[in-house]
């Protein structure tokens, strides 16, 4: 059994997908012989040729644009955008194409494409290297937004990606690319989308949180346990669709609910959760919801990246807050 | 110095604006009966299109978009396809489309409000109208792409305007077209209006077609309003197409002898003299005299030929009419291959009596 690197485990799933499906393919920018600039599409070329591995001229809209043609046509294109700041332009064709194509056909033409992009925080890049737009993401109707947080659930989810019929926004955690390893099964499973994970579970408040920040709750979720204090933590992992149920039924136990994004606060996926819980969980809540985010700022160059992401303290004092609460 | 590199624009005109011959025919045009039914078609686009507005005018129609003048540019384009070709439009090609096999039913549908016009029976492969400029012109990379994959002899043509031209879109399209040579067909109509905003405001360029140059790709200009021009550019760019020798892009020099939409008021910003010079070297009336003066087509047969396309005009406008607007549920029913679970509630909040504004225009 294999440990490997989330970012190895994009590429296992890729490689899966691609030998399983010929109508597979994958493009964007240096996704050929360079194997992409984080390796997530390393030996794809040699394996599966140029013509199903395709390096595109510089333009990302294209990229997105013409994967919507590729679907329309039966091909499952599978596209990188080489960071998510770099994702904006493609919004355009996501917005008014991808999410649409389906409902302003009645079904007649689908969308079946995945686009794959790094996301979030945490590597020290230059400017634009470092956005979270999953909240910008997650406003659009009818694709899906996807987030792993570990080597295992990258494999399983980017699979359940490529194989749904509709359009998936896959975004991965730069952050945790090579941060540590699991032991990953090459078996060809897909994991559930529309669905959150149960990663501890725990009676004396939630935590719920997605991507690379899941690292941080974790490990604030075992320091509690060994100071007597359980707390239960969610991946939400599909940001759109979201699993609002798994969600309530946790704070109905505990009461107590903190939400953890690296995304700005402002109009995050952490309000829309926070708003769930006021409209439906209101009555099972001991104490008020909080959301630890980063700030409504410009995510900051790399000298004050680690002042703008949450810490684990600041998740620590928010659970002491809450649970001040009887 | 010396010349690193040095292009040329060819332009075709075979029937000029007084009907006359400019240019020896190709061979598809010598025969009469070819442009007889190039005619009958365009003529039921003209009554199609009249009828659109007429709807539009009388509160039965939404926000129209009228093909008047560009008659010749669509069944030029529709008569060229095959039906295993996959069209990518504008809202202006309406003509087109009812070549393709989209009924005119479907059409007055799509612009009533309903969705389900773009449901069509006809070329199932085919895009829905796309309104957003240019943004068409990626989705053709991709359809080509594919077809280029499965080694098959088939074709995109993608439609666009003269505004479309300046957009990011059109030349990411038209260079990756080039790089990969794909079976992309680009007609640009060049109708010489944006809405407001005239052709030399979009561009400095001599021509649009030679943008075609920048991406490495052949640049043709043709008379838009020269259904054989049309028609040959097309049949040429087609054939080279499945023949895997790559891209077109195709410069049509129209004029939008309409309004931009039925929201539009073109007499504040063109003045009329522009307008009624234009009239003189429209499509129809071009072909039309040109078939009669060959002796080809007659007054009674005219006749004949109007009133055919109105009774089928007023069948597809009745059955528009008569179709019972979609369920308010139609709104979910086809957002995702399965609706989520997370969207169950709103699915069937809606429904209930009560929801919705009470204002809607």
């Amino acid at each position: 059994m294999a440990q490997i690197t989330l970012v190895e485990a994009v590429n296992l799933a890729l490689t899966r997908a691609m030998t399983n499906d010929p109508e597979v393919v994958v493009l964007g920018q240096d996704v050929g012989r360079d194997g992409g600039v984080f390796r997530a599409t390393l030996g794809l070329l040699d394996k599966f040729g140029p013509e199903r591995v395709i390096d595109t001229p510089l333009a990302e809209n294209l990229i997105a644009g013409m994967s919507i043609g590729m679907a329309a046509e039966g091909l499952k294109p599978v596209a990188e955008i080489q960071f998510s700041g770099f994702s904006y332009t493609v919004i355009d064709q996501i917005i008014n194409h991808a999410g649409r194509m389906r409902h302003r056909t009645r079904g007649r033409m689908t969308c079946p494409m995945v686009l794959r992009t790094p996301c979030g925080a945490g590597i020290h890049p230059p400017e634009h290297h470092s956005e979270s737009p999953d909240a910008m993401f997650a406003h659009i109707p009818g694709i899906r937004v996807v987030y792993p947080s570990s080597p295992k659930r990258a494999y399983g989810l980017l699979l359940a990606a490529i194989r749904d019929p509709d359009p998936v926004i896959f975004l991965e955690p730069t952050r945790l690319y090579r941060l540590f390893k699991e032991e990953v099964v090459d078996n060809g499973e897909s994991a559930a989308l529309d669905t959150c994970f149960t990663l501890r579970e725990g009676t004396d408040v939630t935590l719920v949180s997605w991507g690379a920040m899941i690292y941080e709750t974790l490990q604030v979720a075992d320091e509690l346990g060994e100071q007597g204090i359980a707390a239960e933590v969610i991946d939400v992992a599909t940001l759109k669709p979201l699993d609002t149920g798994t969600i309530l039924a946790s704070v109905a136990r505990t009461g107590r609910c903190i939400i953890v994004t690296e995304a700005p606060r402002h109009c995050s996926v952490a309000s829309e959760i926070a708003a769930t819980l006021a409209e439906q969980g209101l009555l099972s809540l001991l104490a008020p919801v909080e959301r630890v985010t980063a700030p409504d700022v410009v995510v900051p160059l790399s000298r004050l990246e680690h002042r703008y992401l949450p810490s684990k303290q600041q998740i620590t004092a928010a659970v002491r807050r809450l649970l001040e609460f009887a | 110095m010396t010349i690193a590199a040095r292009f040329e624009i060819p332009y075709s005109q075979f029937l000029d604006a007084q009907s006359k011959v400019a240019a020896e025919f190709p061979a598809f045009a010598k025969d009469a009966a070819t442009l007889v039914a190039l005619y009958k078609a365009m003529v039921l686009m003209r009554t199609y299109d009249a009828k659109a507005i007429a709807l539009q005018r009388t509160g039965q129609l939404g926000t129209y978009a009228s093909m008047l003048g560009k008659e010749a540019i669509e069944a030029g384009i529709g008569a060229a396809m095959a039906p295993e070709d996959v069209f990518l439009c504008t809202y202006r090609e309406n003509g087109v489309q009812i070549m393709r096999g989209v009924t005119m039913q479907e059409l007055f549908l799509y612009w009533g409000g309903d969705e389900r016009g773009s449901d069509f029976a006809g070329p199932r492969g085919d895009f829905p109208i796309c309104i957003t400029i240019a943004s068409q012109c990626l989705h053709a990379i991709g359809v080509g792409y594919a077809m280029k994959l499965r080694r098959q002899q088939r074709a995109a043509v993608c439609a666009l305007g003269d505004g479309a031209t300046s957009k990011g879109d059109f030349y990411e399209s038209i260079n990756a077209a080039g790089t990969w040579q794909l079976p992309v067909i680009f007609f640009a109509t060049n109708n010489q209006w944006a809405i407001s905003v005239p052709r030399k405001t979009q561009s400095a360029a001599q021509t649009l077609a030679q943008k075609a140059i920048a991406a490495g790709i052949e640049g043709v200009q043709v008379d838009g309003n020269d259904v054989i021009a049309v028609h040959h550019a097309m049949r040429e760019a087609l054939a080279k197409a499945y023949a895997g020798n790559g891209p077109t892009l195709i410069e049509a020099v129209s004029y939008r002898l309409a309004d931009h939409t039925t929201a539009d008021d073109a007499s504040r910003y063109r003045p009329p003299e522009d307008v009624a010079e234009a009239w003189k070297r429209e499509p129809i009336l071009r072909l039309r005299n040109y078939l009669s003066a060959q002796g080809a087509w007659d007054k009674a047969q005219e006749e004949e030929l109007l009133k055919e396309c109105n009774a089928r005009v007023q069948a597809a406008a009745q059955a528009y009419i008569d179709t019972p607007p979609p369920s308010p549920e139609q709104m979910f029913d086809h957002l995702y291959a399965s609706l989520p679970a997370a969207y169950a509630a709103q699915r069937d909040a809606i429904v209930q009596p009560g929801h919705g504004t009470d204002n809607a225009g």
